[in-house]
């Protein structure tokens, strides 16, 4: 589904550097890396709001160069860290994606689209200034699926949350996964939470992979001091486990 | 006026001086910049002016206000420097403003045909438009950086540069009208305008001054929303690059 090969990117510093690895359909992989490590940078250069200085990234077979930009970002669906939403009713921004291509999303596909990220219907015609952090996230969740995407692009989409909200977001990513089976890229800093994922996981540190595998596996891998280091959490600029680095209070 | 008086005005560009520098405003090397070259311009337009005046030739009053175009669109530009080409911008922006607004003018009859209106109606026509310019430019690089968040998920739902950048661009225009609409909303109360005030002092009719008045007030209204619109919405596209980004100059390096 998802094919990245040889990676670079460099902006003021080598931000990537020669990453390659593969998403299978109905997968998640999970990238983890201490802050600054290039796991945003990565994501943005798949759905091309950035441009890599040299690499590959095929979607679905097709070098993602060759497609017209706007399907391409309408087929890889990102949430960021922090929800941006326009100024509006929860309707008309979980119907934003179609919108911008001149398609509307009826009603009950909107009642559909918040029930499958836990909003009740009633949510509709609340202008989203007035929801929490949390359900602008959830909000953002539906705006993404709207457009039907074949790959989720998740910008540590727990990040500006409180650890309970931040559970409940992971609770409904997995449950996404399962019922949709959409191969997802999943970003974190945070390693509790990517061990709670238990997913292929691929560890960056400043824009290299450090080690690659199942999550449980890496963390019992004692013949990587460099991995070792990173799990205990004393790598040079990586924050503490489980420290968000930009928190939002609910 | 005495020289003295005029030195006493200076004394307020002081004020100005020490401001800026108390704040921490680094303005104070413009301040001194504009306050001398007001003073260049007036001398020589002070003895320039009456010849000016004289012009018949409808070819060089054409272009003289084509220089003040490109002098006014220099300026503005320098207000747009995050934006590619921000002073072809500003001069398409200026230029299309002012001579609509000119055309409409002189078609109602309210500019005459002959020198001394055509230069300083024209003149007050083009600086309104600058203003105009010049605040669009600002104002869209503080909401695009503001609005980066919002611009960077719109692009990722697959907006394109127009609709990735509306709200950015309606607020910009919002916030570059602003002084035209408040300005609008004292004159006669607060401000009380130099040609109507001059028209009476004249001798002329009240109502008369009046009329021009209110054409004038209408004009920079006109002028100041045209250049707005044209201004914003054509730097708004030079923001991204060929492949939808947003421009490096408005998003902090990310990891």
């Amino acid at each position: 589904m998802l094919r990245v090969s040889n990676l670079s990117l460099t902006r003021d510093r080598k931000i990537l550097k020669d990453l390659s690895f593969e998403v299978q359909p109905g997968h998640m992989l999970t990238v983890l890396g201490p802050s600054g490590a290039g796991k945003s940078s990565l994501l943005r250069c798949l759905n091309r709001l950035d441009t890599p200085d040299s690499g590959e990234v095929f979607l679905g077979g097709q070098d993602v160069k060759a497609m017209d930009i706007l399907e391409l970002r309408r087929r890889m669906g990102m949430v960021f860290q922090i929800p941006a939403l326009i100024p509006d009713t929860v309707a008309v921004n979980v119907g934003l994606g179609p919108s911008l291509r001149q398609k509307t999303v009826s009603e009950q596909e909107i009642q559909e689209l918040l029930q499958q990220v836990g909003l009740s219907p009633g949510f509709m015609t609340r202008q989203v200034e007035t929801l929490s952090v949390g359900e602008q996230q959830r909000v953002a969740f539906a705006q993404v699926l709207a457009n039907q995407p074949d790959v989720l692009l998740l910008d540590e989409p727990t990040a500006a949350l409180d650890p309970t909200a931040a559970l409940t977001i992971e609770n409904l990513i997995k449950d996404i996964h399962s019922r949709l089976h959409t191969a997802t890229v999943l970003v974190t800093h945070d390693i509790p939470q990517a061990i709670r994922f238990n997913t292929e996981t691929l560890v960056i540190v400043e824009g290299s992979v450090l080690a690659r595998g199942n999550i449980q596996d890496l963390v019992n891998d004692t013949s990587n001091a460099t991995l070792q280091k990173f799990f205990k959490g004393e790598l040079i600029g990586q924050s503490p486990a489980g420290e968000a680095p930009e928190q939002i209070s609910q | 006026m005495t020289i003295e008086s005029l030195l006493l005005a200076y004394g307020l560009i002081a004020i100005a001086l020490i401001i800026s520098w108390h704040n921490k405003l680094t303005l104070e090397k413009e301040v001194v910049y504009g306050s001398l070259r007001a003073t260049v311009q007036l001398i020589l337009m002070g003895f320039l002016l009456e010849l000016i005046l004289t012009i018949d030739n409808y070819l060089y009053l054409a272009l003289i206000l084509l220089a003040m175009t490109l002098i006014a669109a220099a300026i503005s530009g320098k207000r747009g420097r995050k934006i590619p080409h921000a002073t072809g911008i500003a001069f398409t922006g200026i230029l299309a403003g002012s001579v609509i607004t000119f055309a409409v003018l002189a078609g109602a009859g309210v500019i005459g045909p002959e020198a001394k209106y055509i230069i300083p109606l024209g003149g007050m026509i083009i600086g309104n438009s600058m203003n105009a310019s010049s605040l669009s430019l600002n104002r869209l690089i503080g909401e695009l950086g503001h609005q980066r968040k919002r611009i960077e998920t719109l692009l990722a739902l697959g907006a394109n540069a127009r609709q990735a950048s509306e709200w950015a661009v309606r607020q910009s225009v919002r916030s570059a009208l602003i002084p035209v609409i408040d300005s609008m909303k004292i004159i006669g109360l607060v401000h009380l305008p130099g040609i109507m005030t001059g028209f009476i002092i004249a001798g002329g009719s009240p109502l008369e001054a009046v009329k021009y008045q209110l054409a004038i007030v209408f004009m920079i209204a006109g002028t100041a929303s045209l250049t707005c619109m044209i201004v914003t919405l054509m730097a708004a596209r030079r923001c991204f690059s060929q492949e939808l980004q947003l421009l490096d100059t408005f998003r902090p390096s990310t990891a």
